[in-house]
């Protein structure tokens, strides 16, 4: 691959790294808080509920990890398989896909 | 012959062979303020000089009597016996991740092709006609010139790394630590092949940061902090278009 595109995704991975740890931490804080009063499908359904904040924080987590983890799980493959070229790439950006479409079925299912 | 018995001693496993071979033992005598260096060389000249090895200036300058002691990448002239023996005992080998040519000596081309698969050649700028160059010492540029500068090109950061067994073609830390001299050198004209010829997979993008690089230099220097400099110049150049 290109020097160009090896560095956008080094980019790539380091801005999503950014945007997860914000997210981690919310969303570590957000179980701790949510706990207190007992942890219920119904409890947290009611916070998510119609809440675009809460879909709009969520979207973000879900594509920067959709964005992060395939970086990180091409660069494994390389190393410790060998595994090079055109099929890396078509079956990262499944990985991606994959992650983004069940991730965002989810923020879908919590928020609707 | 009772003061031979009497001396104390080392027992030392060399590297006999090629990739394929097997560690000879040596006894030799212990001696004050010993270092690797003689010990392999008391070997060769008393007791098996067809043991291959290599040295040259035996005062930390010429990088080139790197070898493998105890399991740790070193430089052997200026390694002292005390610190690294274990139980009075040595295991002596060639450097990892270079082919071995023979016993303790590996080949180092490949090592060298990548300093220049690197660009780690300085490209001027100017020629013998103009004044000398004005680099001010405190300057940014020349500080992180200076910070990488004294490399010997011994190789114990390339058989210390990692990244480099995973992925052979991968630059390793010495080269892409002589780029980023260049890149930092305000005389130089190639700074955007150079990016481009480091970044990447087989460039500073693949290195992980496990530091042993930094950590067993023996000059101290910090492949990692050019590698993560790298890093940050090829992405610099990405957002602005230049790569």
């Amino acid at each position: 691959m290109s020097a160009r595109a090896e560095t956008r995704l080094w980019i790539a991975q380091r801005a999503s790294a950014v945007a997860l740890a914000l997210c981690v931490v919310v969303h570590l804080v957000v179980i701790i808080y949510a706990m207190r009063g007992g942890l219920s499908a119904a409890e947290i359904l009611g916070r998510t509920r119609g809440n675009v904040g809460w879909a709009a924080f969520y979207t973000v987590f879900v594509l920067a990890a959709a964005v992060h983890a395939p970086i990180g799980l091409r660069a494994i493959a390389m190393e410790w398989l060998g595994w090079r070229g055109r099929s890396l790439s078509i079956a990262m950006h499944l990985a991606a896909l994959g992650l983004a479409v069940l991730g965002l079925r989810a923020v879908w299912a919590v928020f609707a | 012959m009772a003061e031979w018995a009497a001396m104390k001693r080392l027992l030392v496993r060399v590297w006999r062979g090629g990739e394929q071979g097997l560690y000879h033992r040596f006894r030799v005598p212990r001696e004050a303020n010993q270092t690797v260096l003689d010990v392999v060389t008391y070997i060769q000249q008393r007791l098996d000089p067809t043991l291959s090895y290599r040295f040259a200036c035996r005062v930390g300058m010429c990088g080139s009597c790197a070898m493998t002691v105890n399991g740790i990448a070193r430089w052997t002239c200026r390694t002292h016996v005390a610190k690294v023996a274990r139980d009075d005992r040595l295991e002596i080998g060639p450097l990892r991740n270079l082919p071995v040519i023979k016993d303790l000596v590996t080949d180092m081309s490949g090592f060298f092709d990548k300093w220049a698969r690197a660009g780690g050649q300085m490209v001027p700028t100017a020629t013998r006609k103009d004044a000398l160059a004005r680099v001010p010492p405190d300057s940014r540029e020349r500080r992180a010139a200076d910070a990488g500068i004294e490399c010997i090109g011994c190789g114990v950061c390339y058989a210390s790394c990692d990244v480099v067994s995973w992925n052979p073609d991968y630059l390793g830390p010495a080269a892409l630590n002589r780029a980023w001299t260049l890149v930092n050198d305000v005389r130089d004209g190639a700074r955007l092949d150079r990016l481009r010829a480091v970044a990447g997979d087989a460039g500073c993008h693949a290195c992980h940061t496990h530091l042993s690089c930094t950590e067993r230099c023996p000059k101290h220097l910090s492949p990692t902090a050019a590698i993560a400099g790298l890093k940050r110049a090829t992405a610099l150049a990405a957002l602005k278009g230049e790569l």
